[in-house]
């Protein structure tokens, strides 16, 4: 039986429930503990699960209605008054309906918002293209002073809400509908912001992933050892920014390919930042992105457009397959193709 | 009770001394929103001279009075009054713009010692304000936010969803007021976009309207003690006033939206201030 409060949540609990559902959870163990926390949102407290903790706390909860520019707003005044709020509503409408909030209001008075986004990325494929996220890396990153954390399971959600309540500033969440298996067997692991994790070693290849490709890349990488005999190093960047550069380049020198994986367009989210990482190093290796090649997403249920868009496991061998026979040049010639 | 001579005098006084120190700044800095700067002088001279409670010796203190300046385009006509009121050296004045400086066209709450909230952004004010008083009715707080918006500021939507928060929460610890100069950067407000029947839109969303000269110290005085005390309902006070007060070529002369002066208009525009 799951215990269903607390803050230490176990591959059963992650089974059982979805992510935004343990992010509610721990968010009101933490509530208990610190009564600087407050929570907002814009008409999607049941959606986001922050409804857990808007029960706990009713006195320090605060629905603005369907109005994310104003929630944002009301979180800085929250923060400028002296609070840790956590905000919640779905990916697209925190970083593009409210973005200039985010930067503004937020991040240029680096306040302790922290943005617990849901429904990120093609989670919610079905929804429609209003409702996809595919941007959310790319806009967050590049506003100063912000934190983006993208969680690889339930259990990592929990941990990375715990990690962001005790980090000064702004910190970006992203994570899905969160009816995904999880990825972790327990939360008996560190998990550092800023420092990823290397979930299984290999020498061959590096992927690095993070959110839903985690658990994909980490099938992927038992199926291509057996069946290819290829040695798949896999490493959960679950801190988008700022980006363990160390666990970058080590990799580049250990297996010369680097894959990225992301449910998000190629432009501008992991795969770019762990690009420059590699381009600014001066260390050469095979580089490939994978994630959405910008465009908009077609309509279906989320697994159909993983498979679709190749981020499910079966995806994620053909990509690895696809650059193992690559190699990295020290021709001289730029255009010898 | 009425405002007594004396103390209108020194308001009045106060209020042209940071008039002439608006048209410094407009010089020192190359450039400067001079006439939504001298429509609020007499606003926040009441303001900040009498009815907000903060400690320039202590300007992080957290139970001071927090004041937003969402029409944050203005802060040549705010600037000069934290400067006046001692959060800093008036001489510190003359680097307004320049590399470095911790003054620009719009303020920063990390750079000016006493600017509660940075803005610049328009729509972007009353939204925080509204998150402020929430935050201090939870920890028990007794302080107000007062929030001052342009009138042209309030084309945009956020204003409006604020004001909605704002009237939900019951939140009267918000002082709303609206700089109702009637002129915005391409001309007349209700040419661009007419807001009126503006003060029915705000009584519509559950707002006291009170609707004043903004120029006029007895009834700001009024009308701020009024607002201190409200329990019922969050006040708006609609503050009628002429963008470039003070200053007779420039009153309501949208031209005077930003202007840069030199030496010739600057003297000219200070002899007028001191006529007035």
């Amino acid at each position: 039986m799951a215990v269903n409060t607390g803050t230490n949540w176990n591959a059963y609990d992650a089974a059982t429930m979805t992510a935004r559902e343990i992010y509610g959870r721990t968010l009101t163990e933490l509530g208990k503990n610190d009564d600087r926390i407050v929570g907002v949102t814009a008409d999607l407290a049941n959606t986001t699960a922050i409804v857990h903790f808007a029960n706990a706390f009713p006195e320090r909860f605060f629905n603005v209605g369907i109005a994310e520019q104003n929630m944002l707003g009301v979180a800085a005044g929250l923060a400028k008054a002296g609070l840790i709020p956590f905000a919640s509503t779905m990916a697209i409408f925190a970083c593009l309906r409210a973005g200039e909030q985010v930067r503004t209001d937020i991040a240029y008075q680096s306040l302790p918002v922290k943005i617990i986004a849901t429904h990120a990325g093609i989670s919610f494929g079905h929804a429609g293209t209003t409702h996809h996220c595919t941007e959310d890396f790319a806009v967050m990153r590049s506003i100063a002073n912000m934190t983006v954390i993208c969680p690889a399971d339930g259990i990592e959600t929990s941990m990375a809400v715990q990690a962001c309540a005790k980090t000064p500033g702004p910190v970006y969440i992203r994570i899905g509908r969160g009816f995904e298996p999880p990825c972790y067997e327990n939360a008996n692991y560190d998990f550092e912001i800023g420092k990823a994790i290397t979930m299984r070693d290999g020498t061959d290849i590096t992927v690095i992933c993070c959110g839903i490709a985690v658990l994909q890349t980490l099938q992927a990488a038992k199926t291509l050892a057996e069946q290819d005999g290829i040695s798949v190093r896999v490493i959960n960047m679950h801190t988008i920014k700022p980006i363990d550069r160390e666990a970058i380049l080590k990799s580049v020198v250990d297996t010369r390919r680097i894959l990225t994986i992301e449910e998000h367009n190629v432009i501008g989210g992991l795969g770019d930042a762990v690009g420059s990482v590699i381009a600014e190093s001066g260390k050469g290796c095979v580089f490939k992105k994978h994630g959405i090649y910008d465009e908009f997403v077609t309509i279906g249920y989320a697994e159909d457009l993983y498979s679709y868009y190749g981020l499910d496991a079966n995806g994620i061998v053909d990509q690895v397959r696809s650059i193992m026979g690559k190699e990295f040049e020290a021709d001289e010639s730029w255009d010898d193709e | 009770m009425a405002i007594s001579v004396i103390e209108k005098k020194r308001l009045a006084d106060i209020a042209r001394e940071l008039r002439l120190t608006i048209i410094d700044v407009m010089a020192w800095s190359g450039g400067a929103h001079i006439g939504g700067s001298l429509s609020i002088t007499d606003i926040l001279t009441i303001l900040y001279f009498k009815y907000l409670n903060v400690d320039a010796e202590n300007p992080c203190w957290e139970d001071r009075d927090r004041f937003i300046l969402s029409k944050g385009h203005s802060a040549a006509g705010y600037i000069p009054v934290l400067a006046k009121k001692g959060f800093f050296p008036s001489d510190e004045l003359k680097s307004f713009n320049h590399f470095g400086s911790p003054f620009a066209m719009h303020p920063d709450s990390k750079k000016v010692v006493g600017c509660d909230v940075s803005a610049g952004s328009l729509g972007h004010g009353l939204p925080i304000a509204a998150g402020i008083a929430l935050g201090a009715r939870y920890l028990k707080k007794g302080y107000k936010t007062v929030c001052l918006l342009g009138d042209g500021e309030c084309c945009e939507g956020s204003v409006w969803e604020a004001a909605m928060s704002i009237s939900h929460f019951k939140l009267t610890n918000v002082i709303t007021v609206v700089d109702r100069n009637r002129l915005m950067i391409d001309g007349k407000t209700e040419d661009i976009m007419a807001l009126e029947p503006f003060a029915d839109k705000w009584r519509a969303f559950g707002f006291e309207v009170i609707e004043i000269n903004g120029h006029d110290f007895d009834q700001l005085d009024a009308t701020f003690e009024r607002a201190w005390t409200a329990t019922e309902k969050p006040v708006l006070i609609l503050a009628n006033t002429v963008k470039g007060k003070g200053v007779d070529f420039m009153e309501n002369n949208v031209v005077y939206h930003y202007a840069s002066g030199d030496t010739a208009m600057c003297e000219k525009a200070k002899a007028s201030i001191l006529k007035s």
